[in-house]
């Protein structure tokens, strides 16, 4: 009986499951069974592994070869197998010594010629095998570093199976990458780069202190994409749950290379407004993949010319918004990712684009301009907070040399005024201002009275609604810490409704 | 005989020895029907049915002999040991099918391998 067994680690979502790899060899005819619901392309690892043992000088065994990954029910996909099926059919035929149960867990691609390709995922996977117990993690050297970010765990990066044969046969340990280092923020985009838009600029710094969600209306090109792209230069950086975190989710979706590994900037994620919904909150028949939403987690997402966007597509942004995470049902099981984002809405004001100032070369008619904005629902409005006017800049800004605020001078603003809101909300629930709920605001969380006076008026007077009271009153609380006030005064008050002002039309 | 022909009869020959040598009596030799045909039928000592698959090659570069039995082939085996077993009136014996892969290197040796109960 020849019979071998090794682990790895397969994920449903952000969730690791440990895998056992068992291989049987057994006399009878030459066969290759794979056993345990693989997809399509775990059930091509055949011929990947076949090629890349025999190329690699090792002996395919020429007799019945049972591949059971357990536990059974649970469908598995993707290439990650095909190192560790590779290793456990040289360790039933006894050429490679067996492997100790509970220490390594394998993960990795193999090329026909035996070179170990890089996989989805691998961040995730070792950390589930950290917290399963494992103490080493045989991966492929290209995800080296992804996987070296999690401590308390030996990585051995490999880069052929002969790598990987060579460790465990006699113990060498192949040359590692370079150590990372979490990157500092370096290349960003900087705010500097816009010209004028003073207004704008305050809204994202009260935007970034309180985590409130944005909608820009402006012509085109007057800079409402350049200006959301600059958003995440002036939100805190990440901490390192929170890299892990967001390393973890790119991970899974493969778009780690678009991303610097460990950036410390949040991420700016701007799907088209023609994106379907899978592609927005997330799908995939067999693996059920991260969409813009949980890519953006911890970021900003950013669609421009929202209106333009399939209703169901915008409003099934309306879960995440609410809940911080998305959960996606399919036939294969149910997968839940986080998506806590900071959502950038910008549309033109008008179907022609036109229409700005005095609105002169506008050509739409007054209704079609409220068709256009009433294409945004009410309950996706409902979630936003600040919407900002973005004009074109005038002569005198454009001609002016000199360059606005860096964005790392609104930076430290920003952190300096979430360090006081944070210290305010230490026995609370919830840490950003955007967050306080109703209840909260009427009771603890009031303005100073000149300024709930102001809101009682604008209230009787119905240019403001209940909803949008509530609103007000925490965008307040954004300006007062900006401000340095314990409490938002009258002015802060005054300052936030006129960053709501226009909201309850468009609704 | 074309050499084909004649590299398969020389591979049955010598698998057939290698059957009587470990005390099977041999009870028939290329049986064929409409649907295909059956290279060996043997019994052993204890009275089992053996029918078996001959696989001849003079080189690997082909890969392994058997790797040229694929699964529709082994199920056809499967039909033709049941008709054989019609045929001749022994239904209700105990049977078995086997597999043998011959390997004729230079200077007429013979390389066997052979796989009891593939099916």
């Amino acid at each position: 009986m020849s019979l071998a067994l090794t682990s790895t680690v397969s994920l449903t979502g952000l969730v690791g499951n440990l895998i056992e790899v068992e291989v049987d060899i057994s006399d009878g005819l030459p066969s290759y069974i794979l056993l345990g619901l693989p997809d399509a392309a775990l059930n091509e690892s055949k011929d990947r592994v076949r090629a890349a043992l025999v190329n690699s000088g090792e002996v395919w065994p020429n007799k019945k070869v049972t591949v059971s990954l357990s536990p059974a029910w649970l469908p598995k996909s993707g290439s990650a197998f095909d190192l560790p099926i590779a290793l456990t059919l040289l360790m039933a035929q006894g050429l490679v010594p067996k492997d100790e149960p509970g220490i390594c867990i394998y993960l990795g691609e193999l090329a026909l010629d035996g070179q170990v390709r890089s996989v989805r995922g691998v961040l995730p996977a070792v950390l589930a095998a950290k917290k399963l117990g494992f103490t080493k993690a045989l991966v492929p050297f290209k995800n080296y570093a992804e996987a070296k970010c999690v401590s308390g765990i030996e990585i051995i990066a490999v880069n052929s199976l002969t790598d990987a044969l060579q460790y465990l046969r006699y113990g060498e340990i192949p040359d590692s990458p370079d150590p990372f280092i979490f990157n500092e923020d370096n290349g960003y985009l900087d705010l500097c780069d816009v010209a004028g838009q003073i207004g704008a600029r305050k809204a994202l710094e009260i935007a970034a202190i309180g985590g409130h969600h944005l909608l820009f209306i402006g012509p085109p090109g007057t800079g409402k994409t350049m200006l959301a792209e600059r958003i995440p230069s002036i939100l805190p950086p990440l901490n390192e749950d929170s890299i892990l975190e967001v390393t973890a989710i790119h991970s899974i979706a493969g778009t780690l290379l678009d991303r610097e590994l460990l950036s410390r900037l949040p991420p700016f994620i701007a799907p088209h407004h023609t994106t379907t919904a899978p592609a927005m909150i997330g799908g995939g028949a067999h693996a059920i993949r991260p969409g813009a939403t949980s890519l953006a987690h911890q970021g900003v997402l950013f669609i421009d010319e929202a209106p333009e966007c399939a209703r169901g597509v915008l409003d099934s942004l309306r879960q995440p918004l609410e809940s911080g995470n998305v959960t996606i049902s399919r036939a294969s099981g149910s997968v839940t990712y986080p998506a806590r984002f900071m959502l950038v809405l910008a549309a033109n004001p008008c179907p022609c684009g036109r229409f700005s100032g005095r609105g002169r070369s506008c050509t739409c008619t007054q209704v079609s301009i409220r068709r256009y904005l009433q294409r945004l629902s009410g309950p996706l409005l409902d979630r936003i907070d600040i919407r900002v006017f973005v004009d074109s800049p005038s002569r005198f800004e454009m001609a002016s040399d000199e360059l606005g605020e860096s964005s790392s001078t609104v930076r430290e603003r920003v952190i300096a005024a979430r360090a006081i809101s944070e210290r305010r909300f230490t026995d609370c629930l919830w840490n950003l201002n955007s967050q306080i709920p109703p209840s909260e605001l009427r009771k603890r969380f009031r303005a100073e009275k000149l300024g709930m006076n102001f809101l009682h008026t604008e209230l009787d007077s119905e240019r403001l609604s209940a909803r949008g009271f509530h609103k007000v009153l925490r965008i307040a609380w954004s300006i007062a810490d900006s401000n340095g006030h314990s409490i938002p005064n009258r002015d802060d008050v005054e300052s936030a409704f006129r960053l709501r002002e226009g909201m309850e039309l468009l609704a | 005989m074309g050499t084909k022909q004649l590299i398969g009869a020389l591979g049955e020959d010598f698998v057939a020895k290698y059957l009587v040598a470990r005390n099977y009596e041999i009870l028939e030799r290329n049986w064929r029907i409409r649907e295909g045909e059956i290279d060996l039928v043997a019994i052993s000592e204890h009275g089992i049915i053996v029918f078996v698959e001959v696989k001849t090659r003079t080189n690997s570069a082909f890969g392994h002999p058997l790797e040229a039995i694929t699964r529709e082939k082994a199920y056809r085996l499967q039909r033709l040991a049941l008709a054989w077993l019609t045929i001749n009136h022994r239904w209700g014996f105990e049977y078995r099918i086997d597999a043998a892969g011959v390997l004729i290197a230079k200077g007429e040796k013979f390389e066997i391998d052979y796989r009891i109960a593939v099916l």
